[in-house]
């Protein structure tokens, strides 16, 4: 930030306001030390590390590994389904939740209050071993199964995680609309338009800015929670990564390289938040903030024409 | 104005209204004619804000009858029975019945522009080609068809509020309401908003203003309500009742005011 402002003014010719206060600047020794300390338990750890009996070597070996990638595949599927189900259901409940029918607001009340109440490795046990309640699921016509057939490690996941996260979106979606300002429903409702009208055109898009930073934290949270649907017999990163482990003999290594692929997946996440909240950010602030790339140009261009003023 | 011309726009028979035990409306009766510019004052707690958004039916009425342009707010009488209206029909209504806000509350996510054709387009079907015609022409009226793409928030509170306005004239209202739309502007801005509002009964529109704004209260008003504790305590000509009060209330509240 400062660089820029530095560079705005033509740093050739100083304004001939009063000379400017050259003071001795005050001197932290206490940062000294503690940069110290840090820097030498950092380096203690590292060292640690290095000496252990790790193969490094494992980690490039089978980071392409076309187990791994599936695992990716499949992390990144069951990451996006849950979510789906997660804020499809969410904003269900949120509206459910909202309502001025005590029937539906109740109900919503109660499976948020289920569902947030359990953890979610009990929850995907409880679906995985309904079976043992319930011999056959019949849909009427639609459809007519043998538990144990319908319900595969992929649907118990993919319930387990979706289900327990409709509950969390559900409180993430209310927070947001309510924390749009009551004025903006009743202009809006002054104008004319309708509750769902109002609902879909003025207020949800304004509770997005309130819902999206969080909503993105979740996303990045179901990402990691998928490795407990292991548990649960469905293979994804995690699961592939402990076989290969247990085959190769290299069970930390593979660790490694799951947490090395987790971390990627979580970074690209995050880069992705970055771009949905400045979106919704338009007309919030005077002035949408510059994404990454335009900030490296800044200091690209504010490093070339300093050297242009040293030289 | 011919008088035998003129109908009642807004005529309210003993309305009450409570909120919870606390009684804020305690029978008012008045008329607005259709073409006027109705002025209603007032200390603050007085009512006269409630009173506005009743005739639009964001608050509901307790007791008495209310009608705008003689059919009821909010209700439809069979017989001597009343049935509430649904959202959609009293939706329907409010299309004829713009409003301006004390704190302008524009749409913050749409451009000026955006927030003007926004009714007309999702309310009235009118096609985004059409809307934003009329718009860029009501955006003109009030002086800020260069600030067509700018956001609520690049704009200063003046010209939100006259953007608000534009936005309430779009939809092609019979009656205006305005609520203190002076009230949260700098000194400084409050005349640009007059103009709008001194252009806007120049070209006949029936407009409900609650104001504190008295020298616009006396230029353009044509008549003027003096409201305190829930009751009309004095009303007539502005010129009367701001020169001459006759009740020592009104004349207390003015020896303040003005």
């Amino acid at each position: 930030m400062t660089d820029i402002k530095k560079t705005d003014r033509p740093a050739e010719t100083p304004p001939a306001g009063p000379e400017a206060i050259r003071a001795v600047p005050v001197r932290h020794y206490g940062r000294y030390v503690t940069a110290v300390v840090a820097l030498t338990i950092l380096g203690l750890l590292i060292w640690a590390f290095a000496g252990g009996a790790i193969n490094w070597g494992a980690i490039p070996d089978y980071f392409f590994n076309d187990r791994i990638l599936k695992g990716v595949r499949e992390t990144l599927l069951l990451t996006f389904l849950s979510m789906l189900i997660g804020i499809v259901g969410g904003v269900v409940l949120a509206v459910m939740r909202l309502s001025k029918n005590p029937v539906t607001s109740s109900i919503a009340w109660f499976y948020i209050w289920f569902f947030r109440g359990t953890p979610v490795l009990v929850q995907l046990f409880v679906w995985f071993n309904l079976g043992f309640v319930f011999e056959y699921i019949n849909l009427g016509p639609v459809y007519k199964d043998e538990w144990s057939d319908f319900m595969t490690p992929f649907l118990t996941a993919l319930l387990g995680l979706g289900l327990n996260e409709a509950a969390y979106m559900a409180e993430i979606c209310r927070a947001g609309l309510l924390a749009v300002d009551e004025g903006q429903t009743e202009a809006s409702h002054a104008l004319g338009m309708s509750h769902s009208k109002t609902l879909r055109r003025i207020v949800i898009p304004q509770a997005m800015r309130v819902i999206v930073p969080p909503t993105g934290n979740e996303v990045i949270n179901m990402l990691k929670t998928t490795s407990l649907v292991a548990a649960v017999q469905y293979y994804e990163l995690l699961r592939f990564a402990q076989d290969i482990g247990t085959t190769s003999g290299a069970t930390v290594e593979m660790l490694f390289l799951a947490a090395a692929w987790y971390l990627i997946l979580t970074s690209v996440l995050s880069v992705g938040q970055y771009y949905i909240e400045r979106y919704y950010a338009r007309g919030s602030s005077r002035q949408l903030p510059p994404t990454p790339w335009q900030r490296v140009r800044t200091h690209l261009t504010s490093l070339s024409s300093r050297k242009g003023v040293a030289a | 104005m011919t008088s035998a011309m003129t109908t009642a726009m807004v005529k309210a028979e003993g309305v009450h209204k409570s909120f919870g035990h606390v009684q804020v409306l305690k029978g008012i009766d008045l008329e607005v004619k259709s073409g006027e510019v109705f002025c209603l004052i007032g200390p603050s707690g007085s009512g006269k804000s409630t009173f506005l958004r009743c005739i639009n039916h964001l608050e509901k009425i307790n007791a008495g009858r209310l009608y705008v342009d003689g059919e009821l707010v909010g209700y439809r009488q069979k017989g001597d029975k009343l049935y509430e209206l649904k959202d959609s029909e009293v939706a329907l209504k409010r299309r004829d019945i713009g409003m301006v806000f004390q704190r302008f509350n524009l749409f913050p996510h749409m451009t000026a522009l955006e927030n003007v054709i926004e009714a007309p387009v999702q309310v009235k079907g009118v096609s985004k080609g059409q809307a934003r015609e009329r718009a860029m022409q009501l955006l003109d009226r009030v002086g800020l068809a260069d600030k067509a793409g700018s956001y609520p928030s690049q704009l200063s509170g003046g010209q939100q509020q006259r953007v608000a306005i534009a936005r309430a004239l779009a939809m092609d209202p019979k009656l205006m309401l305005f609520d203190e739309p002076t009230s949260a502007l700098d000194p400084e801005l409050v005349g640009d908003v007059l103009d709008v509002m001194r252009d806007l009964a120049e070209s006949g529109m029936t407009m409900v203003v609650v104001t504190h704004e008295m020298g616009f209260a006396r230029e353009v008003g044509d008549s003027l309500v003096f409201m305190d504790g829930g009751v009309v305590v004095e009303s007539g000509t502005p010129r009367e009742v701001l020169t001459n009060p006759q009740h020592e209330r009104t004349q207390s509240f003015l020896s303040k005011v003005l």
